[in-house]
């Protein structure tokens, strides 16, 4: 969690990604509650009232949620977090065709190229 | 919580700052950037109440700033000049003597979080945890308004780190605002709320950081360089 962040993109953002991210992967699961606002300032050393930022975000999407003196907590909805798998994956795709195109690549280069890649990285896959 | 209005100031015949109007509201971390010489130390003297200005006003929660402001502001120095001869501990409990609104038990648990020892002479220590102790001086003061000459200037990355960290962890965001200045921006960009860039004793940008990275796309270095040009031309 301390890689360092991009100097122009907004922080709030990032940071909610990395929540996002970490969420995904599981290491935060439905329910956990997060570091508090500072705590999580001072593990990625960015401003708590960013922080507070990035949790208003967070709520805003649903995606987690404060309880009153008990702090804050991924939510245990399953919809919202598919939801959320859902999107994420659709918006990087989405990047990742667009610069390919740029490059000028056609849809199906990009297709078997994705394939063979996959299948030769299979093994990395299923450890 | 600061307001600054037309202020002017002069040395002899050196004009040192002009016309600075500034608005600075509590719950905020902000950064004061600029060139060597160009007003950065000069602003938080004024506000400090250490430098009188040449014209206009400057007040702190309403009121004028003179000497008697140093109950609300803490301030910290470019310089350290503090008594060779004590140790650490000693350093803290002159300070929480000279100081109604220190906070010893916050003192030691910022102490504690620097790694300082309490027994150290201070002419022993490293630059390094001069600078810490600095911090802990500082910021276990109880007041609205403190200002940071510098705090991370000449120290290497660790000390910075551990200086950056000690702000997250020891300002009280709901009752306080802290004004830096500072080189190292690059350290200390996530932490800031608000920057203010200052060039031959004018204020040539203030902007909210994060607003600066969605609107313009800019981290801080970037936004300046461009002010800069922009203000050269």
């Amino acid at each position: 969690m301390s890689d360092t962040f991009h100097s122009s993109t907004p922080i709030y953002s990032q940071l909610a990604e990395r929540i996002n991210k970490q969420i995904l992967r599981g290491e935060l699961q439905p329910g956990d509650k997060l570091p508090s606002v500072r705590e999580m300032g001072l593990q990625v050393n960015v401003n708590p009232n960013t922080v507070q930022r990035t949790y208003r975000e967070l709520e805003g999407m649903m995606i987690v949620e404060s309880r009153r003196g008990q702090g804050t907590f991924v939510t245990e909805n399953q919809s919202i977090l598919q939801d959320m798998r859902e999107r994420l994956k659709q918006e990087e795709i989405s990047q990742f065709v667009a610069s390919m195109h740029e490059m000028g690549y056609k849809n199906e280069e990009i297709e078997s190229g994705l394939q063979s890649y996959l299948t030769k990285n299979k093994e990395e896959d299923t450890e | 919580m600061i307001q600054l209005e037309k202020v002017n100031k002069r040395f002899m015949k050196k004009s040192a700052l002009q016309d600075i109007s500034l608005e600075l509201t509590k719950g905020k971390i902000i950064g004061l950037v600029g060139e060597n010489g160009s007003g950065k130390s000069t602003t938080l003297k004024l506000i400090a109440g250490l430098v009188r200005p040449s014209g206009g006003s400057v007040k702190v929660n309403g009121n004028p700033v003179d000497r008697r402001i140093a109950s609300q502001v803490s301030y910290l120095s470019e310089l350290d000049d503090y008594y060779s001869f004590y140790n650490v501990g000693q350093t803290i409990d002159f300070f929480a003597e000279q100081f109604a609104d220190f906070n010893k038990e916050k003192a030691e648990e910022i102490r504690a979080f620097m790694k300082l020892d309490p027994d150290a002479k201070l002419k022993q220590l490293s630059k390094g945890n001069r600078g810490r102790l600095k911090i802990v001086l500082t910021l276990a003061r109880e007041v609205p308004v403190i200002l940071m000459d510098e705090p991370l200037s000449g120290l290497d990355p660790m000390v910075r780190d551990s200086i950056v960290k000690g702000l997250i962890s020891f300002i009280d965001l709901e009752r306080q605002i802290v004004l830096i200045t500072t080189h190292e921006i690059k350290e200390i960009e996530t932490i800031l709320d608000e920057v203010i860039a200052i060039r031959d004793g004018r204020i040539i940008g203030h902007h909210n950081v994060e607003q600066l990275r969605i609107e313009e796309n800019k981290g801080i270095v970037e936004w300046m360089t461009s002010i800069y040009d922009r203000s050269i031309n």
